[in-house]
């Protein structure tokens, strides 16, 4: 056992060695993310110092960005389940050699939720008071309780997964379905799962019109179904281009089917919400008429929208006819879905409930600067985390780290050093 | 790297190693230089604080010795000695509250003595009551105004003051992920200033606008200190909390009527016993024309509106 533990802390320990690897490009990708991390970590040190009211946020509008990019980016990661779904229920085999890219994503994505969460707590200090058995975990009453389980689970369960299955490929066996299939299919109903819980954290407050619909959840699948395979193909493109890792067009293609449908259905559910606020007109229309028209001459979130309106249809259009067939066209769709979706269930979905407040008040909300820097931040503590996980993950999938400490090994990556990475091949 | 290095290595080997300490040192100084501002923290918790156990499962002597560290610390910080207590719920009362609407008249005197004697924040200012200028013919709370001004009562408006309604079924108790917030057995639903994590899941939960976050650490000058605190209500609060209205519970489990019901000119504010048949509140909701404020939502109120025939 210790001995296995070992092995595994020197693949790892092998793996990390390899993310100092790569050209100018790499480097300066990799500086310029840990900058933005950096400016981030100062930003948070000045909220903690000086309490929440660096944000924008206020007694009435008590939630802000962090809670929005939390919702937004819990969606990426169930998304992860969309590319397991084909390969292990359809056995399906276009999609098989990029599973692995889904859950490193699903993994980087949740340390960035756990960090936008932390974020907005007025005590993390107290963070141990959630942790179940040594706090005082409200559960299962509390639906941000169930929530706090969801996503640590989902992060161990795909830790689980690519951690075992990229280790059988190093040690070129075959992966026992043991280790892995039963956490594959815990997963997918648990991918579904914490982007349900999410919605019902917003669901089921009965002083809240806004969110208390049963659309949300449905509404957030479909257009974390969008965001999330939609980042995925911007990211095996990249993958492609940069190393020697081969992913056919047929399994970006089959990505953009997914993209394509849940698109379509993120837009339906759209209009049926705005159906029942707008036709109904009913005093709960208030929060929607706030987002999209303004309401008694306050209009904070009017652009926000409607720039996701533009971008959501542009996408659509681009989704569905026969251009996005072209890569360029595809990946422009996916920027547009991307963005888009990010401001509708961000500010276009947690803002605009707490407006006007549940005593008519109007209190707008506009984030500060010191907001904006701990959001890239964490953004930019993501990426760098998902772009540390593919180079430690790729050269093990290319075969090019093996446990054989060849001679052969030394002269490749030393190549690697050289040039850029892809001459390694 | 030594796995990598063979003997007669390249000079561009050596180079890398000069690059990557070169990048280590510039990420260490630049580490420090964001954790910077972290040296002007003034409230770290003490380790006492810090892994302090739920109100619930305090024992006596625990008790005991927080309310005295609260006790030191209010000294230390405003130069006088409090009386910290912690009165426990009284058996067989259930409180509840009625305001005359037709007799208010928005002077907001319950507002100010409310902040006083619960040591509010004044700065940022925090109030626990908020009084909304109605249009008379209207219920709609979107057309009221709480920034009023001037002489009142003004003509063509009513004023509807809405401060924690110690809801029966309260969404805000459900909401909170740790416990932090619960409901007494005498109704009053209470914070626990000291495990709350500033999550505000509760703020968004409640349907009333009632409750309040210490965006930052409260302020309140020195002689207007209330020395009288109860430990799940007026004590300061620290920085990164919620609080709100508690029945002022330090006076009301006394035997003294909430600050709010004290302090009203006109006579508006009734505050009882609901289990007490003969008690004024319990009087009221059954003889005059009673309603709880949305009640649509299914809350259930322990705050009613009436008024007179």
């Amino acid at each position: 056992m210790t001995q296995a533990i070992k092995d595994y802390a020197v693949f790892v320990g092998r793996c990390a060695r390899k993310t100092l690897d790569g050209d100018w490009r790499y480097y300066l990708w990799m500086t310029a993310l840990t900058a933005v991390s950096l400016l981030g970590l100062n930003a948070y040190c000045k909220q903690l110092v000086a309490g929440l009211t660096v944000t924008g946020m206020s007694d009435q509008v008590s939630w802000g960005l962090y809670i929005a990019n939390f919702t937004f980016l819990v969606g990426m990661a169930a998304a992860a389940v969309m590319l397991v779904v084909p390969v292990y229920v359809y056995k399906d085999e276009t999609l098989h050699d990029v599973v692995i890219f889904g859950e490193l994503l699903a993994v980087a994505v949740i340390v960035m939720c756990l960090l936008f969460v932390t974020a907005d707590l007025g005590r993390p200090d107290r963070f141990w008071h959630m942790i179940p058995g040594i706090g005082k975990f409200n559960w299962p009453i509390s639906m941000l309780s169930w929530d706090v389980i969801v996503l640590n689970g989902y992060l161990a369960l795909n830790v689980q997964i690519s951690g075992y299955l990229v280790y059988m490929v190093y040690l070129k066996r075959k992966p026992a379905k043991i280790w892995y299939i039963p956490f594959v299919f815990i997963a997918m109903f648990w991918a579904i799962s914490i982007h349900t819980v999410t919605a019902f954290l917003y669901v089921g407050l009965g002083g809240r019109p806004f969110w208390n619909s049963a659309i949300v959840a449905p509404r957030f699948l479909a257009s974390a179904f969008t965001a999330g395979p939609g980042f995925l193909i911007l990211t095996l493109q990249v993958i492609r281009r940069l190393s020697s890792y081969k992913v056919t067009d047929k399994a970006l293609f089959m990505l953009r089917d997914i993209v394509q449908v849940s698109m379509i259905i993120n837009v339906f559910l759209l209009l049926c919400e705005l159906f029942k606020e707008f036709y109904t007109d009913s005093a709960h229309v208030a929060s929607a008429k706030y987002l999209f028209f303004g309401l008694h001459g306050h209009y904070g979130l009017v652009p926000w929208i409607w720039t996701a309106m533009v971008l959501d249809s542009a996408a659509l259009i681009l989704l569905v006819l026969p251009f996005s067939r072209r890569l360029r066209y595809l990946s422009l769709a996916c920027v547009l879905a991307i963005v888009g979706i990010w401001i509708e269930k961000g500010m276009g979905m947690v803002i605009p409930a707490f407006i006007p407040s549940p005593l008519g008040e109007i209190v707008e909300y506009f984030p500060t600067l010191n907001e904006w820097l701990i959001c890239a931040g964490i953004w930019g503590f993501g990426m760098l985390l998902y772009t540390i996980l593919l180079k430690m993950t790729i050269p093990v999938l290319t075969g090019q780290l093996t446990p054989r400490e060849s001679a052969a090994m030394n002269i490749e990556s030393k190549t690697v050093w050289h040039g850029n990475f892809r001459d390694a091949a | 790297m030594s796995e990598e290095r063979k003997p007669g290595e390249p000079a561009n080997e050596i180079s890398r190693r000069a690059f990557l300490a070169a990048l280590t040192t510039s990420a260490v100084t630049a580490t420090a230089a964001a954790l910077s501002p972290l040296k002007d923290v003034v409230d770290l918790p003490t380790l006492e604080e810090f892994l302090r156990l739920h109100y619930k499962e305090l024992t006596p002597e625990d008790k005991k010795a927080i309310l005295e560290r609260i006790a030191a610390q209010v000294e230390k910080d405003y130069g006088v000695r409090p009386n910290v207590t912690d009165p426990p719920p009284i058996p067989g009362v259930e409180f509840g509250y009625a305001l005359n609407i037709g007799r208010c008249i928005g002077c907001r005197k319950c507002v100010y003595a409310c902040a006083k004697e619960n040591n509010q924040s004044r700065n940022p200012q925090i109030q626990y009551i908020r009084v909304l200028q109605m249009r008379k013919g209207s219920i709609d709370v979107e057309s009221a105004k709480t920034d009023y001004e001037g002489e009142v009562p003004k003509d063509g408006f009513y004023y509807m003051p809405v401060q924690c309604h110690q809801c029966r079924k309260a969404p805000c108790v459900k909401a909170c992920p740790v416990q932090a917030t619960w409901q007494e057995p005498d109704g009053i639903v209470v914070i626990d200033y000291n495990w709350c994590i500033g999550c505000r899941y509760c703020m968004a939960a409640c349907p009333y606008g009632a409750r309040r976050f210490n965006f930052e650490k409260p302020e309140i000058p020195k002689d207007e200190l209330n020395p009288e605190m109860g430990y799940l209500s007026n004590r300061p609060r620290p920085k990164g909390v919620v609080e709100k209205c508690h029945f002022c519970l330090h006076r009301t489990r006394k035997g003294k009527y909430p600050a709010c019901v004290e302090v009203c000119p006109t006579g508006s504010r009734k505050f009882g016993n609901l289990l007490d048949p003969d008690s004024e509140i319990a009087n009221i909701i059954k003889t005059k024309r009673v309603y709880v404020l949305k009640e649509e939502v299914g809350t259930l109120p322990r705050f009613y509106y009436y008024f007179n025939l």
